[in-house]
């Protein structure tokens, strides 16, 4: 509990510095994730859905957080000097947890009633649209990290997308770390979707400067009836990160939403996702993929919850573990009693390429209706030897055919993904992970 | 001299398999190597590729000159030794066309050579399918993966016939084949054969020897070569079993 104590001192003295950088609605659930975070604490190894990392550990330094907003000026130009030609989206910024206006994000035009931007401007402007949504996801009647980052959230970003429009060009959100000391940041993401809108959303997590950072980042997203969402999280950090994301979904009936999470490069990092079918006749996509090495952690925890019929959900998770890196996969699927003709798949598949790296995988099903199609399975293994030496013998080095048969691997979640430049850049980033040459963050060069 | 081997012995796990073979290949002919299950002979042609579960305990291995036991795997295959595989392995989410086009620049950079143009690996590819009837569909599939038996060893054809190797050898290429795609498989190795290159099949029947015309046939027992002779002992070991050939081996030791 101490680590926990110590952030609910710093509130209680900062509050106002905290209301005031921030906006009525998100200063409206304050009380309640004080609350929160006074009964459950922080999460920590206890607990069975943090076994194998230890949050709050990561809680214990000293954080500074920018409470103040002091403007923290980020060279978005140095972000991107690369020659990649760029993949077309619509682009904005993060600039560690505070929108960034910039003259590339008011360039982009979206159709009418439709809004991205700065959360915190939105909760002041459109109080009415932010309330009905903000918070009502991110559940802070457990433990978790919902609640210190409702406490201290004082911007993010907003992707309001009115019922029937369709965002045909891909958002990317780009958050960049970056600051001349330590520091925590509290993101804020919420995505409202309504009746048959479509988006597609691509967020970028970078670390500009070699500072340690803690990042709490919270997504809520809403799918409307018959609507279309996907995310892409790219984590692209260093050694010294500390990430924690949790990922709130709720959707509608007939919506199709697809979520992917790549883990490049990074610290340590738990995402945890909660999907929940809230109408009939929808399908989830959920895809991870984490290329670790040294002493990096991945732990991916999701949870599906078939509340009602005729929802399909698809989950493959894949890991390639080198050096003494460690990872974990909790994968949860309920299919609650009446949730009939559901189709659930969940996949968890792992590689350990040395005798150091640690895998935990945890596939878990829980069915209380009897007219269902689901399975699960998980592996933890070695490259294929019967395929590394069939390949030298064709002459096909030993080192080249280990980085084939890694990309290969990886290749199967890289394929799911529907977006189809992300796919072709991904393969390229994997393949320069894979052979050594992305050892740092190389910020935004990497996605554009 | 494509290929010398003298007292070889070999094993797996410590246990010893092969025990001293003696086998010379010159250029341009086709050996056979027969024998009854467990003899040595797949245990043979993964020693003489370089697979990295079997240990050589004595003799030595002259490929073209070289000492071929002091070369990796892949080395090996650059100085022209294939291998057509028993069970081919599948490998997903490798593309046939992306694991020939590694295998042939990979050689070429060993050779000192850039790698191949496109067009070029394009058109040697069409030419080497055509050989072995593959379709083209086969090249943006992943390696082996789905094909059938028969496809699985046209494959391997088809790999043999992109690498130009100067020393093949089939292991047991026909098991699981029907007629008809023998008789593709065997009329590839045939098209390919040259005075500069040599094969050695092994087979525990008869039935490719029909068709791929061996120059010199021999029996593998208990890891030794305990005879060799013309085309016209393979027929008569069709005939006649393994047996009598034994007996007069056992019979000469005594």
């Amino acid at each position: 509990m101490k680590p926990a104590q110590n952030y609910i001192e710093l509130f209680k003295e900062n509050r106002a510095l905290v209301d005031r950088g921030s906006a009525g609605v998100m200063n409206s659930l304050r009380d309640a994730a004080l609350a929160s975070l006074e009964q459950y604490g922080l999460p920590h190894s206890g607990l069975e859905e943090y076994l194998h990392t230890e949050v709050a550990k990561w809680f214990e330094p000293d954080w500074g957080m920018n409470l103040a907003r002091l403007d923290m000026p980020v060279d978005f130009a140095q972000a991107f000097k690369c020659s990649v030609p760029n993949l077309s989206t619509q682009l904005y910024f993060l600039a560690n947890d505070t929108f960034a206006s910039s003259d590339t994000a008011a360039k982009n035009s979206l159709p009418d009633g439709a809004f991205a931007g700065s959360l915190k401007e939105a909760a002041h402007n459109r109080p009415e649209l932010v309330e009905k949504f903000y918070g009502k996801l991110a559940d802070m009647d457990k433990p978790g990290i919902a609640a210190i980052n409702t406490l201290f959230a004082q911007d993010g970003f907003l992707l309001y997308v009115p019922d029937g429009v369709v965002l045909e060009k891909p958002l990317q959100l780009i958050t960049l770390l970056s600051s001349k000391v330590d520091l925590m940041v509290n993101r804020r993401i919420l995505v409202v979707l309504g009746r048959s809108a479509q988006a597609k959303l691509l967020l970028c997590d970078h670390a500009l400067a070699a500072n340690q950072y803690l990042t709490t980042q919270v997504i809520e997203v809403f799918a409307g009836e018959n609507s279309s969402f996907e995310l892409y999280d790219l984590e692209e950090t260093h050694y010294a990160n500390k990430r924690t994301s949790e990922l709130y979904v709720s959707q509608e009936a007939d919506s199709n939403v697809e979520i992917d999470y790549v883990t490049l490069h990074n610290g340590q990092t738990r995402n945890t996702v909660f999907s929940t079918f809230a109408g009939r006749g929808s399908n989830l996509s959920l895809n991870g993929i984490a290329t670790i090495d040294k002493e990096q952690h991945v732990d991916n925890m999701t949870f599906v919850d078939h509340r009602v019929s005729d929802c399909t959900s698809n989950e493959l998770f894949k890991y390639v573990l080198d050096d003494s890196a460690s990872g974990a996969f909790a994968g949860k699927v309920l299919v609650r009693h009446g949730a009939q003709h559901t189709e659930s798949q969940q996949t968890n598949r792992n590689i350990c390429l040395t005798r150091q790296a640690r895998m935990f995988t945890q596939p878990q099903l829980e069915i209380y209706a009897d007219d269902v199609k689901c399975s699960h399975g998980a592996t933890v293994g070695q490259l294929d030897d019967k395929a590394m030496f069939y390949m030298r013998q064709r002459g096909i080095p030993e080192a080249e055919a280990r980085m084939m048969l890694m990309q290969a691997f990886v290749g199967e979640v890289i394929g799911r993904l529907s977006l189809e430049p992300l796919r072709d850049r991904l393969n390229r980033l994997v393949e320069k992970r894979f052979r050594g040459e992305l050892t740092q963050c190389e910020g935004c060069r990497a996605c554009r | 001299m494509m290929l010398k081997i003298e007292n070889l012995h070999a094993g797996i796990d410590g246990k010893e398999i092969l025990k001293g073979i003696n086998l010379e290949v010159n250029a341009g002919e086709v050996h056979a190597i027969m024998g009854p299950n467990g003899s040595g002979k797949s245990t043979m042609s993964n020693v003489l590729v370089g697979h990295p579960s079997y240990q050589v305990t004595e003799g030595s291995v002259t490929f073209k000159g070289k000492n071929l036991l002091d070369m990796p795997a892949e080395d090996r295959s650059h100085e022209g030794l294939f291998m057509s595989f028993q069970y081919p392995v599948e490998i997903p989410g490798v593309s046939m066309t992306n694991f020939m086009r590694t295998a042939i620049n990979e050689k070429r950079k060993y050779q000192g050579l850039q790698p191949m143009s496109p067009t070029d690996f394009l058109k040697l590819i069409k030419e080497k399918r055509d050989l072995v009837k593959l379709d083209a569909k086969f090249m943006n599939r992943s390696v082996n993966e789905g094909f059938s038996g028969g496809e699985k060893k046209r494959n391997e054809i088809f790999q043999m016939a992109m690498l130009e190797p100067s020393l093949s050898i089939l292991d047991e290429t026909d098991s699981g084949l029907d007629i008809d795609a023998l008789r593709i498989v065997a009329d590839g190795v045939n098209r390919l054969k040259s005075p500069e290159t040599s094969v050695i099949v092994i087979t525990h029947y008869q039935r490719l020897l029909d068709y791929i015309k061996p120059d010199i046939v021999h029996v593998l027992y208990h890891g030794r070569i305990i005879k060799t002779a013309g085309p016209e002992l393979a027929l008569e070991l069709e005939e006649r079993g393994y047996d009598w050939v034994i007996k007069e081996f056992e019979d000469s030791q005594k």
